[in-house]
């Protein structure tokens, strides 16, 4: 008797659910919808490319080791984090932006930073303890311009597009407000920063490139930069919530004070110091075996 | 049990109905809110007369753009070039122009050819920029028919690829000599080759990026001497539809993104496996080559590896047709 019953209602249910299924698959967004790679769903902003699944796992794979033999493949680092920070890393970031006014701020109104949004010569020209002249300062040191980085296109949700965009065009910021240098032992560095702070996989991978690092550089990042980017990273503010174009003019100690970081040991004079102690010990040894 | 049936189907029904009304309004992010006000839908102006298009890869352009934008794209590849065709098609594309080459069979032996003619074959290889094809057809004469006065005209439309043609050619005993030369030319206006004078005319992986076949077509039929032959490697339709299934999935998913790891330029290969896509099938091509006015022999084409690629050949007629 029941069965009979349960029987005719589960029938229209699961037929009405289906063809529900179909039409609801039609609707999903590229994120969700299954679409092999001769019908990708159109784009969902300009130089949007949907991947399927196994497209992304071999982009992230790919990226990664490609990157790890040759860091200096910006744009396979640039994709790798694409690849490695849906479904869930980039949402997540994404939350913590709305949670915070200012993050709130920034994600209504999308600002970007390029030459041209910034200007560098007006940063330089401001007092030497802001935060722009920091910037530009560090800029300069290190040879490098604000047009470097690449645009986003492997994330499906625009938001979140954006929020990676925003990811990558201050990262020139977090090594001034960090005051760490752009080579390698520096990125590291600075890259578990971003990991503690942001949790984006790829920050987290880029710290396998510490194993190429070589033995003084490993050591202090195990002693001085690892255990002060963990500390930093997890207690400190989100720096993805610092809207940076209008803290250009504030103090940089004051911003790094209300964030809650503290600057660590300038790892360029740390490396002039020992570079310097090791030409004077193979001099003394030169001078010592030639009076010998 | 009727009762928690119902209850199971009244709650179903409930989500079901919010499902519905959150996939009514789909932009529900917070920045997409300003945005949506700030937007307003403006008209687009009018057009004046619509420039004529052509396709480039999945894209449509206008027709003068296409020549500057596949520029772009080859001069971006120059350096990876081989690389890249290694990546591409697992090194079967030596496999493929050796064929090519072998089967067309340049150069004339000075001992069996008749003393009138005149000494050696004038190639012109167009599109051939990196010099593939042109270094087998020298070493192929030079070797197997053991002809040293066989020539051949590299033609390229982009520098990039001809300066790197010029560097492979220093390796080879041709960089010097009269019988290589590299000259900068299109393939629809050949303007520095005179009519009736070519014995050869290949083009290899050219034709699909030209902007205008039939008018290269033409010019081929121009310089050729009657009785040359036109020859062309190019990809095509696949025959068996399960090996086109696999084969459009590893064009569309891997090539892209071996560009992308290896070159870092996604853009530039997927244009090229959309123009290979939108290229015209074996049957097609060769009526187009008819009806440029070559003689086709045979079937007109040779499929190479199940279709991925195929050999197009047809002969200028030596009489008029009339």
């Amino acid at each position: 008797m029941a069965s009979p019953l349960k029987h005719s209602l589960a029938r229209p249910l699961v037929q009405s659910s289906s063809s529900c299924a179909a039409s609801r698959v039609l609707l999903l967004p590229a994120s969700q919808r299954f679409f092999s790679v001769l019908n990708r769903p159109p784009p969902n902003y300009e130089g949007h490319i949907p991947l399927t699944k196994v497209e992304r796992g071999a982009l992230a794979i790919g990226s990664a080791l490609w990157s790890f033999r040759d860091p200096r493949r910006g744009d396979l680092i640039a994709a790798l984090g694409e690849a490695t920070a849906q479904p869930f890393f980039i949402d997540h970031l994404r939350n913590r932006m709305l949670l915070s006014p200012t993050g709130r701020r920034i994600l209504r109104d999308r600002p970007r930073i390029t030459s041209t949004t910034l200007s560098i010569p007006r940063l330089r020209s401001l007092p030497s303890n802001t935060v722009g002249y920091a910037y530009a300062a560090w800029l300069d040191r290190e040879g490098v311009s604000p047009d470097t980085r690449a645009a986003v296109r492997y994330i499906d949700d625009p938001e979140c597009a954006y929020v990676m965009q925003r990811y990558r065009e201050c990262h020139d910021f977090y090594h001034a407000l960090a005051g760490l240098p752009v080579f390698r032992e520096g990125e590291v560095a600075l890259k578990a920063f971003e990991f503690a702070n942001t949790g984006l996989p790829m920050t987290g991978l880029s710290v396998f490139a510490a194993l190429t690092l070589k033995k003084r550089e490993w050591q202090r990042f195990w002693e001085i930069y690892g255990p002060w980017a963990v500390r930093n990273g997890l207690l400190a503010d989100d720096v993805i919530n610092v809207y940076w174009e209008e803290e250009l003019e504030t103090d940089v100690d004051g911003l790094r004070t209300r964030l809650g970081i503290e600057k660590p040991p300038d790892l360029r004079e740390i490396r002039k110091a020992e570079r310097e102690a090791m030409k004077r010990a193979k001099e003394a040894k030169e001078s010592g075996t030639v009076l010998s | 049990m009727s009762g928690t049936t119902a209850k199971l189907l009244a709650r179903h029904q409930f989500f079901q109905g919010a499902r519905l009304a959150a996939r009514r309004n789909p932009y529900r992010c917070l920045s997409c809110s300003a945005q949506n006000a700030q937007q307003q839908n403006t008209p687009p102006p009018p057009g004046q007369d619509a420039p004529k298009t052509t396709h480039f890869g999945f894209e449509t352009i206008a027709e003068a753009l296409k020549e500057q934008k596949v520029g772009a794209v080859f001069s971006s590849v120059a350096s990876s070039y081989d690389t890249m065709n290694d990546l591409m098609s697992l090194g079967i594309h030596r496999l493929w122009k050796d064929y090519f080459v072998r089967n067309l069979n340049p150069g004339s032996n000075p001992l069996t050819s008749p003393s009138t003619t005149v000494q050696g074959w004038n190639i012109l290889d167009i599109a051939g920029g990196t010099g593939d094809i042109a270094f087998r057809m020298l070493d192929h004469a030079s070797t197997i028919n053991n002809d040293a006065h066989t020539r051949v005209t590299v033609a390229d439309i982009n520098p990039d690829m001809l300066a790197e043609g010029r560097k492979r050619a220093l390796e080879t005993p041709y960089a010097r000599s009269p019988r290589l030369s590299f000259v900068e030319a299109n393939a629809e206006h050949l303007t520095n080759i005179p009519g009736n004078s070519i014995d050869l005319y290949t083009v290899a992986f050219g034709i699909r990026n030209f902007t205008n076949k039939d008018a290269a077509l033409r010019e081929a039929f121009r310089v050729l001497k009657p009785g040359g032959v036109f020859a062309c490697l190019e990809f095509s339709k696949v025959n068996n539809s399960l090996f086109d299934a696999v084969y459009k999935r590893w064009s569309f998913g891997a090539i892209p993104l071996i560009g992308q790891l290896v070159a870092g330029d996604r853009d530039s290969y997927q244009y090229l496996v959309e123009s290979i896509e939108r290229f015209p099938s074996q049957t097609e091509f060769r009526d187009m080559i008819k009806d440029a006015g070559f003689l086709v022999p045979g079937r007109g084409w040779e499929d190479l590896t199940g279709g991925i690629a195929a050999i197009h050949k047809g002969v200028k007629p030596i009489k008029a047709q009339n």
